[in-house]
């Protein structure tokens, strides 16, 4: 963005022509790849296993800025990539889903259905 | 040298108005993300549901899903009481203090709304995740 000139709000077609900017449309795509594969991820896993793995991507910016763009790291923010990266995997180590008795176990409905069959016979 | 802004710096707000707008953050965040996290569980496994009816079956089985866009409306409002807080008080408090409060409401969420079987090693995660997302924020 801080290669757009300014937008200003009187000319609000600068913000729409910024979309179109390779930068800016490279990023909105990954965005909409994040949404959808965290959409897929909170399908078929707990949000209390999916929202501290994505916290994982805190420790893949702060790598990335240090072997890609060169920015010290303290020592404070490696503490924070540890504490990340030991939560996640603790949390990988369990089951990603709440296990959730089928509805088709319920005996009281299994005999309701029961007596709904014979009594339309 | 830079032109000075053309308005005057809003005056530091107390820490009560701080708290506030923080915790407007976490709690629209929160309820965005339970609800967002209930209408995926609604819809079933998505992988199972394109692999049925491809890409656009699963993209139809979200859009036609009214909790998914009240989930959404809630990140929504998050994402602007985000912008307002950062309006009036400095990154360096907001987007820590947003980001890993945020681990721990959605654990006692997705424990009490969910039904989520938050066991000894998620509550471990959300706060190690959280001191370190603070660590990494700050």
């Amino acid at each position: 963005m801080t290669a757009v000139p300014s937008i200003s709000l009187t000319a609000p077609g600068a913000l729409v022509a910024a979309v179109f900017t390779p930068w800016i449309a490279g990023g909105i795509a990954l965005l909409i790849a994040f949404f959808a594969s965290y959409l897929t991820a909170l399908s078929w896993a707990d949000l209390t296993f999916v929202l501290p793995a994505t916290a994982l991507g805190n420790v893949i910016v702060a790598l990335l800025s240090k072997f890609w763009l060169h920015e010290a790291i303290s020592l404070e923010r490696w503490a924070g990539i540890a504490l990340i990266t030991l939560g996640v995997s603790f949390v990988a180590q369990g089951p990603s889903l709440t296990q959730r008795p089928a509805p088709i176990a319920d005996p009281t409905e299994l005999e309701e259905s029961a007596v709904d069959e014979v009594q339309s016979r | 040298m830079t032109a000075p802004l053309p308005i005057a710096p809003l005056a530091a707000p107390s820490p009560w108005v701080a708290a506030a707008m923080i915790a407007a953050v976490v709690l629209t965040s929160t309820t965005g993300e339970v609800l967002t996290a209930a209408a995926m569980k609604s819809i079933g496994d998505l992988d199972v549901i394109r692999a049925r009816t491809g890409l656009k079956g699963a993209i139809r089985a979200v859009a036609t899903c009214p909790l998914f866009f009240a989930g959404v409306f809630f990140l929504a409002v998050a994402f602007f009481s985000l912008l307002f807080a950062l309006n009036h008080l400095n990154l360096s408090l907001v987007a820590p203090a947003s980001a890993s409060l945020t681990l721990v409401t959605n654990a006692i969420a997705g424990k009490v709304f969910l039904k989520e079987n938050v066991d000894r090693r998620r509550w471990a995660a959300a706060v190690l995740v959280c001191i370190g997302v603070y660590l990494l924020a700050h």
